[in-house]
């Protein structure tokens, strides 16, 4: 079985081309990072052909001609969608447990159409009982499957914690490596509109100390099929976390076939004066106030760190080394959250690189409340953006 | 009986596959559930309406009373086992028991440590079930595991190994008592908290099931999903016997109820203790049997596995059976009541077995002599293996964390942490 994996870094064109509207993002060039080699045996061969290398034909100018463009344009879900059914048609042991998953779609509509194609038992359906449904998928990758556990909302994976701890991440361990566990957990998680305290969870802080297994969180269409691809295809147990409010994200994505690394994170923007570390939501309230602060005069590099365990040290030291200021905003709680962690890994690094603390722009310690108005001042906002980037910058 | 109230359960519609539906009284009585195998239908205690009270008495309902008497009625008929495998069966309890016990002395010589769970007095659930299985067939277990693994195969000195913490253990040493593996004899493990394994069991069934019904091969292979009565009481034991029978999924569910959660007993901590009444609830055959008299648990171990393999779906078999010694060897098993230990002691499976196989003239004393001869051997050879293997090296401590090391993720100077040198050495920083 082929195990393609590329890097892929998404630049945006310039600065003055802006099209950063809340929820489109156009066409942009794609260059591809430096492509890393490792020399660590990595299961299969290359295939030759079938896929290539670069994920898009280069395209420097004009991305305004809609008809000879390239690639083509699906919201977020459909493209996590796509991700699922190309994995699904090329390996048949790949398979999918969730509640209502099957017969209803997906309540994101992920999976939409998938049981008719496969089957009731490829996309099962499963009665309320996470934990057990979770283990049933450990015990099917023990035995040959490669399951994918969907969380109706991520918050509901608490319920499975025992196996996803236990099972999921350490199991490869005590079993001595005899056995591999290659499951998927995915769903949606994050503060949406209202939705209450209990569904409003961000578990990535809960998981991240969990031994054995990776975190990636994906934030466009693009790279939300790129990391699902390599998610299944991947030996590890991967927790691919979703955000409820960017399901209807649109973009044109390529139509060759292409995945992404699970381990490095994506440059957003380039830039000269602070480093701002994002991931999923957050990065589109950063790159709405990055249009704030270009006009005010900065030049804030822009990183979605994509992958939250393990850290992408390499990309984020790189930025680090050039802007010396850091900047991390997020939507995990302050206490304990990815960005404390982030935190300390940079210090730990980097710290002779450092002109000023790190500043790590967390939502409230508080359960999200159902008012509109006190769920906007729990989360990170752009405005606040703007004035911590001002801030760090005067130091 | 409680099967009739049962009878007019509705069966949930079947996925896909082309089988009859089966009304839930059918197959709960004994007769029918035994299929072909002619028996007297004595030989299983069945459900009678017990009181309440009664519930409440410190032994529960002897079911196997009647063993010995059983046995003479049957002179004249066939007997239940042939030479060859009476003689397995008690080479494998044999072996059972002197592991154990051998287990025990090791730890008190601080061979081993933490916490260690033994088996004995309930060797005939083990063997009863695990004897009758393939090698394709998957077993998965609880913190008691060392048997379990013994009778699926592994071999003594890998299990001594590994419980000595040692590089040659079933899993490199990085497991220990409670988490026995292995992929080649297809043993699930191995699992620290109860009813953590029964959903890794009902997935490996469903993996049969998908290779049946997904990729269309001639699977069969069937799963034994091992954990005790505390376990009953436990969220993931009801959610795994929907899901098993709403997708007829071929597991057996093993109760071994020995009668103690650590110092719990299960008629204090159980609303209704007759753990066997559960499945109906599911729409699966509950049975309950006698676990000090491996014939009688071989018998229905042999009907509940080939209706798994038939595709019929699972049975839970609750296992009447008593542990010899304490939860651990760190339990001082201050709580059970003398008299208790004394009443099952006289029912020592191993015992009984080899007193079936000498009435019935199937071996001589002699022959069983030279079996248990042989174990001890094997499980001194297996101390010794063991004594003398490497302890694990620091280069180990990073390895198997994850399947693809590149999991621990990028450095900062590019590259990929596993392939720091220091990687190997188990001192790189990750």
């Amino acid at each position: 079985m082929a195990a393609m994996l590329q890097s892929l870094g998404v630049t945006s064109a310039s600065v003055t081309s802006n099209k950063f509207t809340a929820f489109s993002i156009n066409s942009l060039p794609v260059i591809r990072s430096e492509s890393r080699t490792v020399s660590v045996a990595i299961n299969g061969t290359r295939k030759a052909g079938k896929v290539t290398t670069k994920a898009v034909a280069a395209q420097a100018e004009n991305p305004t001609s809609a008809a000879s463009k390239p690639g083509h344009e699906l919201l977020l879900f459909e493209a996590l969608r796509e991700g699922l059914e190309e994995e699904m048609d090329r390996d048949p042991r790949v398979c999918v447990f969730g509640e209502d998953v099957g017969h209803y779609g997906g309540s994101y509509k992920v999976t939409k159409g998938l049981a008719d194609k496969y089957g009731d038992l490829r996309v099962l359906d499963t009665p309320i009982a996470e934990n057990s449904f979770t283990g049933m998928a450990v015990g099917a990758a023990m035995t040959g499957l490669r399951p994918i556990v969907e969380g109706m909302n991520m918050g509901f994976l608490l319920l499975a914690f025992n196996q996803i701890s236990d099972n999921c991440g350490m199991l490869h361990y005590t079993s001595g490596g005899q056995f591999t566990i290659p499951t998927v957990i995915r769903g949606p998680g994050g503060v949406g509109r209202q939705l209450g305290a209990e569904h409003s969870q961000r578990l990535e802080s809960y998981f991240q100390s969990i031994p054995g297994i990776q975190m990636v969180a994906c934030s466009t269409p693009y790279n939300a099929k790129g990391l699902m691809k390599a998610a299944i295809r991947s030996e590890n147990p991967v927790v691919l976390f979703e955000h409820v409010l960017l399901y209807n994200l649109k973009e044109r994505i390529p139509d060759e076939e292409y995945v992404l690394s699970l381990e490095e994170a994506e440059m957003v923007r380039p830039g000269e004066h602070v480093t701002i570390l994002t991931y999923s939501r957050m990065r589109y309230h950063v790159m709405q106030a990055a249009k704030t602060l270009v006009n005010k005069g900065y030049d804030p590099e822009v990183i979605d760190i994509r992958s939250l365990k393990p850290f992408d040290l390499y990309t984020i030291g790189n930025s680090v080394k050039k802007t010396h200021r850091v900047l991390i905003v997020e939507e995990c709680m302050r206490t304990g959250g990815i960005g404390a962690s982030l935190t300390a890994s940079i210090n730990e690094n980097f710290h002779d690189y450092l002109d000023a603390p790190i500043v790590c722009l967390s939502s409230q310690d508080v359960p999200t409340p159902y008012a509109g108005t006190l769920e906007e001042w729990t989360v990170v906002q752009p405005a606040q953006i703007v004035t911590a980037v001002e801030q760090l910058c005067k130091q | 009986m409680a099967c009739s109230a049962t009878a007019k359960i509705l069966q949930p519609l079947s996925i896909r596959s082309a089988e009859k539906s089966e009304s839930c009284g059918k197959m709960l009585s004994p007769s029918s559930f035994l299929g072909s195998t002619p028996l007297p239908k004595k030989l299983f205690s069945v459900n009678k309406t017990i009181s309440p009270l009664a519930r409440r008495s410190a032994t529960i309902v002897a079911v196997s009373s009647d063993v010995v008497k059983e046995k003479k009625l049957k002179s004249t008929q066939n007997l239940l086992i042939t030479k060859e495998e009476g003689l397995v069966l008690y080479e494998d309890m044999y072996l059972g028991r002197a592991f154990e016990d051998m287990c025990a002395q090791m730890y008190y010589r601080g061979k081993m440590f933490g916490f260690v769970h033994l088996y004995n007095g309930q060797e005939a659930v083990s063997t009863g079930f695990i004897k009758l299985l393939k090698k394709e067939d998957c077993v998965v277990s609880t913190y008691r595991d060392h048997v379990h693994a013994l009778s699926k195969g592994v071999p003594a000195r890998q299990v001594m190994s590994e419980l000595f913490g040692k590089t040659t253990g079933c899993c490199r040493g990085q497991g220990g008592s409670m988490h026995m593996f292995s992929k080649e004899h297809n043993v699930l493990g191995g699992f620290a908290f109860i009813g953590e394994g029964i959903p890794v069991a009902t997935g490996a069934a469903f993996t049969s099931k998908y290779k049946r019904e997904v990729f269309k091969e001639d699977c069969d292979e069937v799963t034994l999903a091992f954990f005790g009565d505390g376990t009953c009481n436990n969220g993931q034991f009801f959610e795994c016997l929907n899901m098993a029978a709403l997708w007829k999924l071929p597991i057996v569910f093993v109760v071994e109820n020995n009668l103690w959660a650590i110092g719990m007993s299960h008629l204090r901590s159980t609303s209704d203790p007759q753990i066997w009444k559960k499945g109906p609830a599911f729409g699966m055959p509950g049975v309950h049997v006698d676990g000090m008299d491996v014939l009688k648990v071989r018998e229905v171990a042999k009907e509940a596995v080939s209706r798994a393999r038939r595709g019929e779906g699972p049975t839970l078999v609750e296992c009447e059976t008593y542990r010899f010694r304490g939860h651990s060897l760190a339990d001082p098993d201050e709580l059970r009541d003398p008299a208790e230990k004394a009443h099952y002691a006289t029912r020592d499976p191993i015992t009984a077995l080899k007193k079936y196989v000498i009435e019935n003239k199937l071996a001589s004393e002699a022959e069983l002599k030279a079996i248990e001869k042989k174990i001890d051997e094997e499980i001194e050879e297996a101390v010794e293996f063991a004594d003398e293997s490497p302890v694990p090296e620091r280069s180990q401590l990073l390895e198997n964390v994850f399947a693809d090391p590149k999991g621990f993720g990028i450095g900062p100077d590019g590259k990929y942490r596993c392939e720091d040198p220091k990687f190997t050495q188990g001192t790189a920083q990750v």
